[in-house]
């Protein structure tokens, strides 16, 4: 076993170690040891995972780093961990903010610091195990496995009404996975067996959960079957990404959850949505994805706007910022049911740039909370005076999360919109517009903190970020400005594993030559 | 004659160890609870291994005492798993019986006896041998039920049990009668037989009818699970958790040999009999438990809802059903017990116990069950990596086979529903402080804690590796003469 088939199991078990490091070999009063072993681990996670970055072929092997064990070889469950490019970049982005967000709650947290740590590291795990899972039942097995420690950093360290957000946070996304594992059943037979009780002939092969394998016989599923599947894996993922109008949960849990929590929900959590339509849905079910776009496309445009505009009401920051996510995903969404190459590397490359600047917003707003207590935008203002490089820092990463040119979100949305305005032109005049109302809404909440005279008297006194406050934010600047500089080496890798998926879900686009691509009339897309 | 009582070996240890322990409890002194409770515990041990002598000289497809009884793999996992729950119930009773200051002499022998009933109960092939055990089973739990004379909810739970469970075994044996008198047999396989040939009479029709009513009966679903709260909240906890997983596997085995090995004919009439009442339990197991506010009218509730899921892999009437089934009592088994075995270390710590709100900040103070209960409550609500997620996955997978999926949507929605109730237990735990929770001068009771701890681990093995123990019941289906 060489270091490159172990290298995904190392990854997704190191935050796990130090989690039972800390439980058992911690005291809880050993507050300060327990910081350091949760940072020591979440560190060195994010450096092994660096070599995936370079090691990674993107011309190679759809999936690579594979590592196979038996697992339950009765119903023909695998343990089967691999990653194409896509998974790269998330398991990436997964285990830096999972090592931002260990860091950066140093002082934010003060009580029960033992499970606060073991719990992120714990949830560290279950989503990295979600990324590497080619195996429908491993897969599952991580999805849920998220949720129990989400549920206990929102209800213990989350806020005034945390006890009511964990629990519409467990039980809101848990209602969309069990219909998910119905669907993920429901495929399973038909490859194997079939339903005979209700006249559904199955493929009669081999039973088996693994992702890869089930691939081959996506064009063999009847219409009608890919329809309900695609309906079952679509309540999971659209509660999860959250689609509108399945978002209700996310405010309630971003709000109360601790920064920490937020960052981690915004950044990766949310992503668990958007990538399991990319792996599942789009390649399983080609024929109901294509007949869902229309559809799909309308729910992302609403959740684009509507998110927007209902973030611009807020009078909280956090919320604001919440609601920002609901339309910033919106554009993830919008892009992948463009169903070509330009939408569906937008997406995902959207889906890394929201976390670094949704993730970098939260722990901002964390920071100026932990110094007033209050998120509410009105008790704020002319914090440039008192705080300019916090105001210099959030700046930055207000206008990453505009898609201002040179930062990142430019990059993601752009190409976005490319893809979209290939389908229809209608598309992208509603998503475009969705960027103009995230700049008013934005800018609006900057200036009315930052900017004019100090209101507040408490505020005049506010200490300016620390060093390690800095540190937190430093790497998450660097990664926006990369990206807006020069995007090549992200798209590289990328585009061979979405054009595999293209070239599953609609082979016919990557057939037609750009130039006869015709213009459609808007608001009936082509398919 | 020798291969016969060979067969019926367990239950002749077993027996004849009840009647033992119930003369020793007349002549012990003040030791008489480490005494009683190390004896049947032994007695216990003594009936596994000799289970495992019968097993190994008996043939799997042998008929004994005429055809009424068989060692079959089935039996035999159904026998080591009733072993296995009475132990546990044992272990959980040696303190709680101290503190409350009752005899152990005749509780422990009564367990015995039930625990005899039930493993006749997994072995019967006549309609007569089954009906025997289940009234041995039932006449012992009906007594151990009320065994806290003291108590008058005790009382009031042995009533209950005792006039509803007997309305139950006579609409039983009506339906037996009744399909005696079609058939002219009680044999399970000429049973089949009869009722396979050409078009069963109404009269057949109606017995079948009649038997599924006291089987559902004794696996408390609904319709027919009204004695359930009152009987559980009222038992002595550890009864409790014994009546929560033993006599409802036996009645789970019972129910799959009877309905598949002999009902199997009337499959088409069955099929939604069972549907329905598997489709109320689950709604009705579930939303009703949401507003318990005592935890063990909550688990009785959970329990209700459980032996929905689990008809649906006798609905599935498929290998895969049987065993998914089997499995899941497996499952469930360890996870109840060690449910009810936090219960019980609550009430003999000196905490009420029985409120939800006695959980408050548990977590705090004692790390290690509250971690184990969570484990409880996590494998209940279904959630991996527990025993329960795997448990449902091979019931839902069962049953989607078999084409009911729009009854697996109903059971997978209502699991997610159940989640909130078994989550109201974990928010007490970790997400109270525990300020108003009242802790009485601690007891120690190391035994229960090693029963969680078992269970726990049990719970997390099971859910991370369930190879093994998928493969003790790939075996066990061959011997029910399926379809």
């Amino acid at each position: 076993m060489g270091f490159a088939t172990n290298l995904l199991n190392i990854i997704c078990y190191l935050p796990l170690l130090g989690a039972l490091v800390i439980i058992f070999g911690l005291r809880s009063t050993q507050t300060k040891m327990i910081k350091a072993v949760a940072t020591i681990f979440a560190g060195i996670d994010f450096l092994v995972s660096v070599p995936l970055w370079f090691l990674y072929k993107p011309n190679g092997p759809a999936f690579q780093f594979t590592y196979v064990h038996d697992w339950i070889p009765s119903v023909g469950s695998k343990y089967i961990f691999g990653v194409d490019g896509i998974s790269v970049l998330l398991i990436l982005l997964t285990t830096l903010l999972g090592f931002i967000s260990i860091y950066s709650s140093f002082t934010a947290i003060t009580h029960r610091e033992k499970e606060y740590y073991a719990f992120l590291l714990v949830l560290q795990t279950s989503m990295l195990g979600v990324f590497m899972s080619l195996d429908f039942i491993l897969f599952y097995v991580f999805w849920e496995v998220m949720l129990v420690p989400m549920y206990f950093l929102i209800g213990v360290w989350g806020g005034p009404r945390k006890l009511y957000a964990a629990i519409k946070f467990f039980l809101y996304t848990l209602v969309g996975s069990v219909l998910m594992l119905v669907g993920i059943l429901a495929l399973y037979f038909y490859n194997s067996t079939g339903l005979k009780a209700i006249g559904l002939v199955g493929l009669g092969n081999p039973a088996t959960f693994d992702v890869t394998e089930l691939y081959n016989i996506a064009p063999h599923i009847p219409a009608g079957l890919q329809f309900w599947i695609f309906l079952a894996f679509f309540v999971g993922f659209a509660i999860k990404v959250p689609m509108f109008p399945f978002h209700t949960w996310l405010p309630d849990a971003h709000v109360e959850a601790p920064t920490a929590g937020s960052v981690i929900l915004a950044g990766v959590l949310l992503k668990m949505g958007t990538y399991g339509f990319i792996r599942l849905s789009l390649p399983l079910l080609p024929d109901a994805t294509r007949k869902a776009v229309p559809w799909m496309v309308a729910l992302a445009l609403v959740g684009i706007i509507y998110g927007a505009l209902v973030a611009m009401a807020q009078k909280d920051v956090k919320k604001l910022v919440a609601y920002s996510s609901v339309s910033h995903l919106g554009f993830c969404m919008l892009g992948m049911f463009a169903l070509n190459p330009h939408g569906l590397s937008g997406s995902v490359l959207q889906m890394i740039n929201h976390g670094l600047s949704t993730g970098g917003l939260f722990l901002l707003v964390g920071i100026i909370y932990e110094r007033r207590h209050t998120r509410m935008i009105s008790e704020y203002g002319g914090l440039a005076k008192v705080m300019p490089i916090y105001a210099m820092l959030f700046m930055i990463i207000t206008m990453a999360s505009i898609g201002l040119p040179t930062l990142n979100g430019f990059i993601g949305e752009f190409t976005i919109l490319i893809g979209a305005f290939a389908r229809s032109t209608l598309w992208a005049v509603l998503g475009a517009s969705g960027i103009v109302l995230s700049a008013s809404y934005m800018l609006w909440m900057y200036q009315r903190m930052f900017f004019g005279e100090i209101t507040v008297e408490a505020n005049k006194t506010l200490k300016d970020v620390s060093k390690r406050e800095q540190w937190t934010l430093i790497p998450l600047i660097i990664l926006c400005f990369w990206i807006g500089l020069y995007p090549k080496p992200f798209f590289r890798i990328i585009e061979p594993s979405v054009k595999r998926i293209v070239e599953v879900v609609d082979p016919s686009y990557l057939d037609r030559p750009v130039a006869q691509v015709p213009a459609p009339v808007p608001g009936t897309p082509e398919r | 004659m020798h291969a016969d009582l060979m067969a019926l070996l367990p239950e002749i240890v077993l027996a004849l160890c009840g009647m033992v322990l119930l003369l020793l409890g007349l002549g012990t002194g003040r030791r008489q609870h480490a005494v009683l409770g190390a004896a049947a515990v032994a007695s216990l041990a003594v009936t596994a291994l000799a289970l495992v002598l019968a097993a190994g000289a008996t043939e799997a497809s042998g008929r004994f005492f005429s055809g009424m009884f068989c060692l079959d793999h089935f039996a035999i996992f159904f026998k080591a798993l009733f072993l296995l729950a009475a132990t546990l119930a044992v272990l959980l009773s040696l303190h709680y019986l101290k503190d409350n200051d009752y005899r152990p002499g005749e509780y422990h022998a009564l367990v015995l006896f039930a625990t005899t009933g039930m493993m006749v109960m997994a072995s019967g092939l006549n309609l007569a041998t089954i009906y025997v055990g289940l009234e041995l089973m039932a006449m012992s739990t009906y007594v151990l039920a009320g065994y806290f004379r003291r108590e008058v909810k005790s009382h009031e739970a042995a009533a209950k049990y005792l006039i509803l469970g007997a309305l139950s075994s006579g609409i039983l044996l009506y339906g037996l009668s009744l399909l005696y008198g079609a058939t002219g047999t009680l044999d399970l396989a000429a049973l089949a037989r009869s009722l396979h040939e050409g078009k069963p009479a109404a009269t057949a029709v109606l017995g079948m009818a009649l038997v599924a009513c006291g089987f559902l009966f004794k696996v408390s679903a609904v319709p027919f699970h009204v004695w359930t709260p009152d009987v559980y909240e009222g038992a002595p906890t550890p009864i409790t958790a014994f009546l929560s997983v033993g006599p409802k596997a036996a009645a789970f085995a019972m129910f799959l040999r009877v309905f598949l090995g002999g009902f199997w004919p009337l499959g088409e009439q069955w099929q939604w009999l069972i549907g329905g009442a598997a489709a109320l339990t689950v709604v009705w197991g579930n939303i009703a438990a949401l507003t318990q506010d005592n935890v063990k009218r909550m688990l009785a509730y959970s329990s209700i809802a459980h032996a929905g899921y689990a008809l649906l892999g006798l609905l599935a009437q498929s290998p895969a059903g049987v065993r998914s089934v089997l499995f899941y009592m497996l499952v469930y088994t360890v996870t109840n017990l060690g449910a009810f075995a936090f219960v019980v270390l609550l009430e003999s710590r000196g905490y009420a116990g029985e409120t939800i709100q006695d959980y408050a900040g548990l977590a705090g103070k004692h790390p290690v069950a509250a971690f184990g209960m969570l484990v409880f409550m996590l494998s209940l609500g279904g959630i991996p990596p527990t025993a329960g997620f795997m448990g449902k996955l091979y019931l839902f997978a069962a049953a989607v086979q078999a084409g009911y999926v729009w009854l697996v949507v109903l059971a997978v929605l209502m699991s997610a529903v159940s989640l909130y109730y078994y989550f109201r237990i974990v928010l007490q735990m970790y997400l109270r402080d525990g300020a108003d929770a009242q802790p009485a001068a601690l007891v120690a009771a190391p035994w229960v804690e090693r029963v969680i701890w078992i269970c726990a681990i049990a719970v997390l093995v099971i859910g991370l590796a369930p190879s093994p123990f998928l493969s003790a019941v790939r075996t066990t289906v061959t011997l029910l003469s399926l379809p």
